[in-house]
């Protein structure tokens, strides 16, 4: 087990070296110019070859390459090319609001998903059901920024019981912090509770129709006990998977909803790098990303060794 | 009876108790809430990254400069130069020598005294990157400090445009750095925000891109004239700005409307209807002049390279047609034939009939006899740009009526900022056309104007008269205010008849606040001095 996991974290090495020289080609090669926005609407054209000559980005591709790959094996993402600040000290400020909103969330998800799945295949294809899996393909159709606007609509102008947008960080208090986070919370879950209520229905359903649950319930069980200890435990594989999968997508789902809510996160780092084509920003967040993504499956590896003992590595 | 009526007694006081404990508690928490910092928090027009006011051009770094740095000049609403750091000037009277004396009580924020050296640097930098600055600067023989608070700017011929240039209001602007700031190579950002402003950088609070602080700076002195759009007293009546950058149009207006900001200094056209309703809160133009529209024309290629094909376009542009699809309000445009904006000091309308008097059939007659051959046009449209997005439409629609074939081709606006750079024909990277726009406060002025250069040194679509390149020198050299009127309206008739690039009008912008708020500027940039909050 231990070596396996230290194989898949040797592993991660070779991985994150092809998404480096991914993101970097497609980068450079896609058109835009930091220069140009550096320098302004107004500069005139000489100018702004200064600024593209002083930052570098006169130079070959293949030399550019090089500089970044030096400094990323020294463990240095670079400096912001328009804040001038190191990508790891933005990334640093960012990154309270991204935990906090993927957390919160992850955790609104899980604690509704799984109990509506249960429910849902324990009482299937009765009206609970029914209710439960239209909520469901609801969730999974509606875009995010549509949630969010009906979200802030309703609960933040109407009833007025939550702030439309930002962030408070834990330091300015538990309840602020909390209370700001609801609505993200809500708006980025609803989609990912709705693909993890259908796969907990899905399997709990399969698990229901075995011979040991027939026998667990002649034996006397009462129904709680039956669902949680016999059958969920039972259909836990493929939900962790589908949970898995569902956190490595809420960090692409944080960019819509931080931009929404005007979250001071990760996401909206990423969108703005990209959008003043801020290369060191964006190489190294999409860097971090990826070595999330490595290390959340091989997360979700071990941890169906804990939940069947069946599966060895 | 005794012990119910003892535990009753106990019941009163324990809730008596309880009712004193949340009055001292709430007066607890109402304590800081009354001795709460006056603070203004509001949603800049852009998210602010680069600090440096001189490095780059961009008007969110212009604004947040004017927070902390302070200028030698500034306009007033007549926009006419006034002393700002300035206490007092001279000329010499060959007009070759000027002296300048510092204000007393001038300190950077980290009070340390400003000084007459500390002003050289800063316009050395400055002249460095900005077009009018190096336009002084070609003139220029010395600049010098004589004493800690006194400097002389020494020229070669008499210009007239020297208080101009130190007061413009434009992008870049010659705010005063320390020494060793202004000592940074002016292609790299400066590492330090610290000014002599009214108000402080606060560094960490910063989080670039999305959040900027700004607290009242105690050791600034006012000067005792009232507040006019640049010049005047900056006096400071708030303790703090929080400046948040809202990306998403529909939840800054949420949030002004519900009372979690106080102020939008760009909201978004569409929206203007739901706040309207609102009586908690004004909407009012800010800036005097606003922007000229404008659409860049590439001359280096067919079928633009000939003036008729421009001057065809010239024809068949309406103006309003424009102005209507980026602004819902008709009081907040104007259609405006004048290459220098209508309503600044430079305004000249000669040579504007054919751009006034819209006639799409001779349009299509001239384009077709300039020898277009039907090849697709391409016009550039920064789908991600609320204003030049509709503009392009309106363009690539512009066109079809002049009976030519157009490639509209969507992109953000930073590739187009690359895209606009190449000289390749439109078939491969190259283009035909765009819509931008400029501050009237930058176009209105033939120095600052965006085709000031012509040729060689033009700016992109390379437009080339030369008359043009001399008329501005003269302008630049003449200081009789008659004698540039004439030139301004040569310099109009020189642009329209090359047809330089096509003014479409101009809109002013407009800001949201909640009324709690008083004594706003009307300015280009939004200035937080002079404003109270109740």
């Amino acid at each position: 087990m231990y070596g396996y996991v230290g194989r898949r974290i040797l592993a991660t090495l070779p991985v994150l070296a092809i998404v480096a020289i991914v993101i970097f080609a497609i980068l450079h090669l896609s058109p835009g110019d930091p220069a140009a926005v550096i320098a302004g609407d107004q500069a005139t054209p000489q100018q702004t070859a200064e600024i593209r000559s002083k930052l570098g980005l006169d130079r070959p591709l293949y030399e550019q390459f090089a500089v970044w790959l030096g400094s990323l094996l020294r463990g240095d993402l670079g400096v912001s090319i328009f804040s001038n600040q190191p990508v790891t000290r933005l990334l640093g400020q960012r990154l309270e609001p991204t935990i906090s909103l993927t957390l919160t969330t992850t955790i609104v998800m899980v604690l509704l998903a799984v109990p509506i799945g249960v429910i849902a295949a324990w009482r299937a294809e009765s009206w609970i059901d029914h209710a439960a899996m239209t909520l469901a393909v609801l969730g999974f159709s509606l875009p995010i920024f549509v949630v969010a606007y009906l979200l802030i609509y309703g609960l933040a102008m109407r009833l007025d019981v939550f702030p439309v947008q930002g962030y408070k960080p834990l330091s300015d208090g538990i309840g602020a912090w909390a209370l700001h986070l609801v609505l993200p919370s809500l708006t980025l879950g609803l989609s990912f509770m709705a693909l993890i209520a259908r796969i907990t229905r899905a399997s709990v359903l399969e698990v229901l129709n075995q011979d040991y649950i027939r026998t667990a319930r002649s034996k006397g069980l009462g129904t709680w006990q039956l669902l949680l200890h016999h059958a969920l435990a039972n259909a836990a594989v493929p939900i962790v998977t589908i949970i898995g999968v569902g956190v490595a997508l809420l960090l692409g789902g944080v960019v819509v909803t931080e931009s929404v809510f005007a979250i001071p996160g990760i996401g909206r780092l990423v969108v703005d790098a990209i959008l003043t084509r801020d290369y060191p920003v964006i190489q190294g967040v999409l860097l971090i990303f990826s070595g999330i993504y490595v290390l959340l499956n091989l997360l979700v590896d071990v941890l169906y060794v804990v939940l069947d003992p069946r599966i060895r590595y | 009876m005794r012990t119910r009526a003892r535990r009753w007694m106990h019941k009163r006081l324990d809730h008596a108790g309880l009712g004193l404990l949340t009055i001292a508690l709430a007066f607890t928490l109402a304590g800081p809430a009354a001795a709460q910092k006056k603070t203004i928090r509001s949603v800049p027009i852009g998210s602010l990254k680069i600090v440096d006011p001189i490095w780059t051009t961009a008007y969110i770094t212009r604004n947040h400069a004017y927070m902390v740095w302070d200028t030698l000049f500034a306009l007033d609403a007549n926009n006419v130069p006034q002393p700002q750091m300035v206490d007092s000037w001279s000329v010499s009277d060959d007009k070759l020598s000027y002296v300048f004396k510092l204000r007393d009580g001038l300190k950077w924020h980290d009070n340390t005294p400003v000084r007459a050296a500390d002003c050289v640097a800063s316009l050395k930098r400055w002249a460095a990157k900005d077009g009018m600055g190096r336009a002084l600067w070609e003139f220029t023989a010395n600049v010098e400090a004589t004493d800690d608070k006194t400097f002389k700017l020494v020229l070669k011929q008499p210009v007239g445009f020297v208080l101009e240039a130190l007061g413009k209001i434009d992008s870049n602007v010659p705010f005063m750095m320390p020494e060793r700031l202004a000592n940074t190579d002016p292609n790299t950002q400066i590492t330090e925000v610290i000014g002599s402003g009214p108000f402080r950088f606060v560094k960490e609070e910063f989080v670039p891109g999305s959040k900027v602080v700004y607290e009242k700076f105690e050791g600034y002195v006012p000067r005792k004239e009232p507040a006019s759009q640049a010049a005047g007293g900056k006096v400071v009546k708030i303790d703090r700005v929080e400046s948040t950058y809202l990306p998403d149009a529909a939840v800054a207006t949420a949030a002004l409307a519900k009372g979690e900001i106080d102020l939008l200094e760009s909201p978004s056209d569409d929206l203007m209807r739901t706040l309207e309703k609102n009586p908690d809160i004004a909407i009012e133009p800010n800036d005097p002049l606003g922007y000229q529209l404008f659409v860049v024309i590439n001359h280096l290629h067919p079928p633009f390279d000939k003036k008729e094909a421009r001057q065809a376009l010239l024809w068949g542009i309406k103006q309003t047609d424009f102005l209507a699809a980026i602004i819902s309000d008709a009081k907040r445009y104007q259609a405006c034939p004048a290459v220098f904006g209508c309503g600044g000091a430079n305004e000249s309308r000669l040579g504007a009939e054919p751009l006034a008097g819209y006639d799409p059939a001779k349009a299509k007659a001239m384009l077709a006899s300039a020898g277009y051959d039907g090849r697709p046009l391409v016009v550039m449209d920064p789908a991600d740009n609320t204003i030049l997005h509709p503009a392009a439409l309106v363009a690539t629609q512009t066109l079809r009526r002049m009976g030519a074939t157009v490639d509209l081709q969507a992109m953000d606006w930073s590739t187009l900022t690359q895209r606009r750079a190449s000289k390749d024909p439109p078939g491969q990277v190259g283009w035909n056309l765009f819509v931008t726009n400029a501050t009237l406060t930058g176009i209105g002025n033939p120095l600052l104007h965006t085709y000031v250069k012509n040729c060689e040194q033009a700016w992109y679509g390379w437009p080339c008269e030369r008359r043009i390149v001399e008329l501005t020198r003269q302008w630049a050299l003449e200081t009789d205010a008659g004698k540039r009127k004439q030139i301004t309206d040569e310099l109009q008739k020189a642009h329209l008849d090359n047809v330089s690039y096509i003014p479409l009008g101009q809109y002013r912008s407009i800001i949201a606040y909640r009324k709690e708020l008083t004594g706003l500027i009307r300015a280009p940039s939004l200035f937080y001095w002079n404003i109270e909050k109740r």
